[in-house]
């Protein structure tokens, strides 16, 4: 096991290598000139060049990027021009609040949808089966942002549920100590109940709306699956043995159905990253998203290379854990790595 | 453990299934897979259940366990298993009754077991399910029902995957699956189809044994006339959902009374009869007698291997990881050869049979004649020249690939299914046969026409085809570029006996008019028998003997060809 994990981190290295080229070009080939912009509208020529002299933007691209790298190779992350902080600090910050929501969603998504698709294959044919795939096929129609308006329309505005959609916690609850950057968690461990209520209340809408838009795949991929594995000779033999229900279904079928339905997991989390940016901007939320975008509206070219770095870095760790999930599922993968 | 009065009285019959009717709900409507068909089977006995592909006999017993999927039920009848109607059972009764009442033992046992649990668990999961070991004693039990079913290091079996087991081995697990309770009656879906002969008489031993020593009953249901004969006491045959015949076995084969028994009796090979014998009495007659080809002598043969070897390097982890890091590995890894130096040739008309068990490496030797992998050492001279140095990669686009053909194993997968036959055939011409494409068409009807293929199926897609229209299609499409030599991949092991009597005199009437060769790869020696005029025994990568085929047949030097031959189930005519 060691192994496998051992050699698929040596086959990331090529891969984090392309990431670093390819955001740093990225950041280059994008329109938008830094100078002119933090030069402000009042600029001359002479400013410009100067704003550019002292951003290193003068230099040829491969000194450029001798020097990305290296700072890179020393935790420099550069820093943001139109905020002037480390772009590694506010990527720390703003990760945890990023990772909370989008594993809550996830989380969510998985509890729902993947009962969801065992009965709809178990149930072929019958309500549930058409309810599965009503609910799957309304929640990715709707665009994230617009369910997320809605939920806070609905939950908020008419209902008065819960909390203004503002940040991961309102004005009063008191900030938990850092430990994982995760609240839900910080405020669980330190015994802090009333921030975490405070924590999930905020949380829950956002979480719910990334969890609808990723209820279809899940669905559809398990009941997919759920089939193909149901009709197998393996769970006849298992039938003809007397095997009950449960085992049948849970035991032979759905841990022999969960290969595709991990490997789509990894896919819904990465449609999720994406989708969180919009998200975070309905919710007003303090992640990695919306800093990102803000940047890029700016030509503020550090973060958006610090977030793509992150995002990619990120990703392969998932691919990684993936990998390690099939091996623990199937001792088929595990002889090959 | 379950309310159900069984009754054990001797005078009735283990299983009786009277005017059974199962329906398949399809598009097409209601089809009747079983018609009022009526089974009896006392106790103790052993009932063999033969038919072709289609004829009911594996939806029977579905119907008997009540496994039958979604779309089919039974209709009418009734089935009572010591006296009680399973029928009317409730499905919580009739799960307890599975497993530890009746049992039964599938044909792919790969496929039978979940591919990701261990067999010791999966095992113990039906002990615990019929509750014949508490939780404490399961696994020993598991072992010891392991240890009945002759796996030898069951200890250590018992945590095996399905994938780590040899074929053999996996039928083993699942019969000790399926006896783990000691039920009361056995169904074996064609138990052998797939395994080695010398394997199939292992395992069927196993069964015969291990369910007479408990006095169980036994239902086999297969194919293979010789399997039913060799070990039933009584015999029924199937044809599409009905049961057409019920007797004895010895009279069943002395004198069948049905001519369904008839034509399938016929058309098994055996020894002592030509190809011809296998058809049909009127088709027979029709069919011109086979007239002895005389095989080429004197001119230099067609096909000469020499010293051929194949190796495949070893590969494992530790190796991949020490040379990961640009170390030595701390012991060179021994390659594995699959081929081992082996020496053979074929003359312009003759048919050479390759025989021998899964692993031995006839595949590989007609894969590398056929040059679609790439030797380790020896030489491939074909019409005179080594076209072993050619790699194979670019052997497809040579003059040469026209002469060499191959017919493959499986005819449903070796065709493109979205090709229609015409343009599964047509698809050498188009690639290596210098026609215009105006005269493809054409020359797809003359090729269609050779090989009996009704002319108005050209356009159809193998998924509307039968088995036989398929392997018909597959040898259309092999002959069509003139071949010297063609390769057949056991090219009737999919099909039914009746249509693989048609397919084999189809292709010796073919290498008659057409004078080709034929390398023909097969583990059923019956059919080498008819079919060939030499055969080549393989075992472990090396010829173990090769001759005419009478003489290795009747004959045999080698003791490993006596075990394959011997091994062979005949049915007593």
């Amino acid at each position: 096991m060691l192994a496998t994990i051992g050699k698929r981190l040596v086959t990331v290295i090529p891969t984090l290598i392309g990431v670093v080229i390819v955001t740093f070009l990225l950041t280059r080939v994008l329109p938008g000139d830094p100078a002119v912009y933090f030069a402000g509208p009042a600029a001359t020529p002479e400013s410009i060049a100067e704003v550019r002299k002292s951003l290193g933007l003068d230099r040829p691209l491969p000194e450029q990027f001798l020097r990305y790298v290296s700072d890179l190779a020393h935790g420099n992350f550069g820093n943001s021009l139109s905020t002037g902080r480390p772009v590694i600090t506010e990527i720390a910050s703003r990760l945890p609040a990023s990772a909370e929501l989008t594993l809550l969603g996830l989380v969510l998504s998985i509890i729902i949808a993947v009962p969801l698709g065992i009965l709809a294959a178990v149930k072929q044919g019958s309500w549930i089966d058409h309810t599965c795939r009503i609910v799957a096929t309304a929640g990715v129609s709707l665009p994230v942002f617009f369910t997320g308006l809605l939920l806070v329309y609905v939950f908020y505005f008419q209902l008065g549920w819960s909390p203004a959609p503002v940040g991961r916690l309102d004005a009063f609850a008191s900030t938990p100590p850092h430990i994982t950057g995760f609240y839900l968690i910080d405020s669980l461990v330190t015994g802090n109940f009333e921030s975490f209520r405070a924590a999930f209340a905020q949380l829950i809408l956002p979480a719910l709306t990334l969890c609808i838009f990723s209820l279809a795949p899940i669905t559809r991929m398990t009941r997919a699956s759920m089939l193909a594995v149901l009709a197998s000779e393996f769970v006849r033999t298992a039938r003809a043995s007397g095997l009950d229900d449960r085992t049948v279904i849970i035991t032979y079928a759905f841990r022999n159905a969960m290969l595709p339905v991990v490997t789509t997991l990894g896919m819904v989390f990465s449609f999720l990253l994406g989708a969180n940016v919009l998200v975070e901007k309905v919710f007003a939320w303090p992640g990695i998203g919306s800093y990102a975008v803000e940047a890029l509206l700016q030509s503020d070219f550090a973060p958006v290379q610090g977030f793509v770095l992150t995002m990619a870095v990120l990703y392969v760790a998932l691919n990684l854990l993936i990998d390690i999930l099939y091996g623990v599922i199937d001792p088929r993968v595990r002889l090959e790595g | 453990m379950t309310n159900t009065t069984l009754i054990n009285d001797a005078t009735v019959p283990l299983l009786d299934i009277r005017d059974l009717t199962v329906e398949f709900a399809t598009r097409r409507g209601t089809v009747q897979a079983v018609r009022n068909i009526n089974i009896s089977l006392a106790k103790g006995e052993t009932l063999g259940i033969v038919g072709e592909s289609g004829s009911g006999k594996s939806v029977t017993s579905y119907a008997v366990m009540r496994i039958l999927d979604r779309a089919g039920r039974i209709a009418e009848g009734s089935v009572m298993f010591s006296g009680v109607d399973l029928r009317a059972m409730p499905e919580s009764q009739m799960r307890d009754l599975r497993g530890r009442e009746m049992s039964m033992i599938f044909q792919s046992p790969r496929l039978a077991l979940n591919p990701i649990r261990k067999v010791g668990h999966q095992i113990e999961d039906v002990l615990m399910q019929h509750a014949q070991a508490g939780n404490d004693a399961v696994s020993e039990k598991a072992i010891e029902v392991l240890d009945q079913v002759r796996i030898a290091r069951p200890r250590e079996r018992y945590h095996a995957y399905p994938f780590e087991l040899s074929g053999g081995m996996c039928q083993r697990v699942v019969i000790a699956l399926a006896l783990a309770c000691r039920p009361q009656l056995l169904i074996a879906d064609e138990p052998t189809t797939g395994l080695d002969v010398t394997t199939q008489k292992a395992v069927m031993d196993l069964v015969v044994e291990l369910t007479r020593e408990r006095g169980m009953s036994t239902i086999l249901i297969t194919h293979d006339l010789g399997l039913a004969a060799a070990y039933c006491n009584k015999v029924v045959v199937m044809e599409k959902g009905n049961v057409v015949e019920t007797a004895r076995s010895e009279t069943i084969f002395r004198s069948p009374a049905h001519a369904y028994t008839r034509k399938l009796m016929r058309a098994t090979p055996r020894p002592g009869i030509s190809l011809r014998d296998l058809l049909p009495e009127d088709e027979a007659a029709r069919a011109a007698l086979i007239a002895e080809t005389p095989v080429v002598v004197g001119e230099p043969p067609l096909l000469v291997v020499d010293k051929l070897v194949k190796e495949y390097a070893r590969k494992d982890l530790a190796t991949t990881m020490s040379k990961l890091f640009g170390k030595k590995p701390a012991v060179v890894p021994d390659a594995f050869r699959a081929v081992d130096g082996i020496s053979f040739s074929i003359a312009r008309g003759e048919s050479v049979g390759l025989v021998g068990e899964s692993g031995c490496g006839k595949s590989t030797t007609s894969m590398m004649v056929m040059r679609l992998i790439d030797k380790t050492s020896g030489s491939i001279t074909f019409g005179g020249e080594d076209i072993g140095e050619i790699p194979a990669r670019n052997f497809a686009t040579l003059p040469q690939r026209k002469r060499i053909q191959m017919v493959f194993q499986d005819p449903t997968d070796s065709l493109n299914p979205r090709f229609t036959a015409a343009r599964a055939i047509a698809d050498p011409l188009l690639q290596l046969g210098g026609i215009g494409r105006g005269e493809v068409r054409s020359r797809c009807e003359e090729l269609a026409t050779q090989v009996g293929l009704p002319l108005d199926l050209l356009d159809r897609f193998p998924h509307q085809l039968s088995g036989g229209q398929k392997a018909r299609v597959g040898i259309a499409r092999a002959i069509a570029l003139k071949p010297d030599l063609i390769i057949l991949d056991e090219p009737t092991a999919a099909l039914d006996v009746s249509v693989q009597a048609v397919v084999l005199n189809l292709l010796q009437d073919l290498k008659d008019s057409l004078g080709m060769s034929y390398l023909f790869v097969s583990h059923d020696l019956n059919v080498v028998r008819l079919l060939c005029d030499r055969v080549i025994v393989m075992r472990a990568g090396q010829i173990v003997e090769q001759g005419p085929t009478q003489r290795v047949m009747d004959a045999p030097e080698a003791s490993y060809t006596r075990d394959l031959l011997s091994a062979i189930p005949h049915p007593p005519i």
